[in-house]
């Protein structure tokens, strides 16, 4: 155990390995690019749905009980027993990891969605309709652009929840870095649980500030008037949060 | 259609519900996992919470907690307090991390009940002659009350989701009858463990839903 096999980090099992990042390069890049995909293809699919619900909720106003219920329904169900139970439908793929994500994000996003089309000032759309704006132009160029901040503030909330629930997809073995850990937690492989780990962490962060800044070149209107508003927004934000739970 | 019928085959069985892997040995792991943590998470976070909501102090330590929650996956920290020490007693691997994972919906809620306390109110009840102590448990914990609550459900619905995962590290609960499936290579029983937890998960979110409606009104927020 101590002289004739290399003394290095990868036989002292360490928790922090260099040895570990340089040797297993191509499977830790590999692993990343799952992950990536399946989140940002989980969350796109989250929007896709969660746009028209929040626009149909918003037209026809007895649609918003349902549409919220049911959100809120699957938002409650553990991600494990939610993987297991697309199990029948999708078998052991890639696509049950992403449709179970796509579903979580989907109350996070109507949610904030609506809230932005609610938050819509009325002033605003009486004079776009005293332009002479249709409900179509109206509803592009007014209220959808009125309602990114709220919505962004979901997109990031459930972007970073989808990059954290991605791991548990490692039950059906398309989970991410989350195979990884997977695999090191049965070897006790403690520099690929760590490194997987920390990495899951970076790349949240990372999706969370590109988010930020989309937001930022989205909204110019609103650095402008960032002095006035800033007060009311930020305690919006942290009611927002307030109402949201995590996903586990 | 097969699977569905072989689903309910599965927990129409007698075996499967009783005995050492049963679902009721499961069910009673998963809620005392579930409560324990609940309790020990309220014990730490609400006392912290309603001091630095009392002094006004310490918003961005509980709003940061929450976003950093939300980043680090629940399973990776399971699987890294497994490796470590304190993953060779037991259940406690478990309970460090639920509890972590519990504690920033808590404080993020009673602390933002605090600070949304009327102000005017306050002053009044300053201008009573209320000590600091009288005016945190006769004025801002009532009325910060219902937002506490709604932080405790938050919670123990997170509880119940993450006490499925410690299945995945070896743990107890009814998220071992998921992975056993998977060890089997049994679908009927993944999606019949799958259908229990589910329902346990909506259950748990009900029965406090039904808590907040026959509560007084003083504990729905109702009186301002």
């Amino acid at each position: 155990m101590t002289a004739p096999p290399p003394d290095d980090c990868l036989a002292r099992n360490d928790w922090i390995c260099g040895d570990y990042l340089s040797t297993r390069r191509q499977i830790l890049l590999d692993a990343v690019g799952q992950h990536i995909q399946l989140t940002v293809i989980s969350v796109v699919l989250g929007l896709v749905i969660a746009v028209p619900l929040a626009l149909l909720a918003r037209r026809r106003r007895w649609t918003v009980g349902p549409v919220l219920g049911i959100t809120t329904v699957l938002y409650t169900i553990p991600s494990l027993a939610m993987f297991s139970l697309l199990l029948p439908v999708y078998g052991l793929s890639a696509t049950l990891v992403v449709v179970g994500l796509a579903l979580y994000s989907l109350t996070l996003l109507v949610r904030n969605i609506l809230a932005g089309l609610d938050g819509v000032p009325a002033e605003a759309k009486e004079a776009a309709r005293g332009m002479g704006y249709g409900p179509m132009r109206q509803l592009l160029t007014i209220e959808l652009p009125l309602a990114v901040p709220a919505a962004m503030a979901g997109l990031r909330i459930a972007t970073v929840s989808a990059v954290a629930l991605t791991t548990v997809g490692a039950i059906v073995g398309y989970g991410g870095l989350g195979n990884l850990i997977y695999a090191g937690m049965n070897s006790f492989f403690k520099a690929q649980v760590l490194t997987a780990s920390v990495l899951c962490v970076i790349i949240a962060v990372v999706f969370d500030l590109l988010l930020l800044g989309a937001e930022r070149l989205l909204t110019p209107w609103r650095r402008a008037g960032r002095r006035t508003r800033g007060r009311t927004r930020a305690g919006a934000g942290a009611k927002r949060l307030v109402t949201a739970g995590r996903r586990t | 259609m097969n699977t569905l019928s072989a689903v309910w085959t599965w927990l129409t069985t007698a075996a499967n519900w009783s005995g050492e892997n049963g679902v009721w040995n499961r069910l009673e792991q998963h809620l005392v996992l579930t409560f324990s943590c609940l309790v020990i998470s309220a014990l730490i976070a609400l006392p912290v919470a309603l001091t630095l909501g009392h002094l006004g102090r310490g918003g961005a330590l509980a709003v940061n907690l929450a976003n950093i929650g939300r980043a680090v996956p629940t399973f990776a920290v399971l699987v890294l307090l497994l490796l470590t020490p304190i993953g060779r007693y037991g259940q406690w691997p478990t309970i460090i991390a639920l509890v972590l994972f519990a504690i920033p919906p808590l404080l993020t809620n009673a602390y933002v009940g605090m600070r949304e306390v009327d102000q005017s109110v306050v002053r009044a009840a300053r201008g009573m002659g209320m000590t600091g102590t009288q005016l945190v448990w006769r004025v801002e914990v009532p009325l910060a009350f219902p937002l506490v609550l709604t932080g405790i459900r938050i919670a123990a619905v997170q509880l119940v989701a993450t006490a499925t995962l410690a299945a995945l590290v070896g743990g107890g609960g009814l998220g071992r009858i998921i992975t056993a499936g998977f060890n089997l290579a049994s679908t009927p029983q993944v999606v019949a463990g799958a259908v229990l937890v589910a329902v346990f998960a909506l259950l748990m979110e009900g029965a406090f839903e039904l808590a907040q409606r026959c509560a007084p009104g003083w504990a729905r927020g109702r009186i301002r």
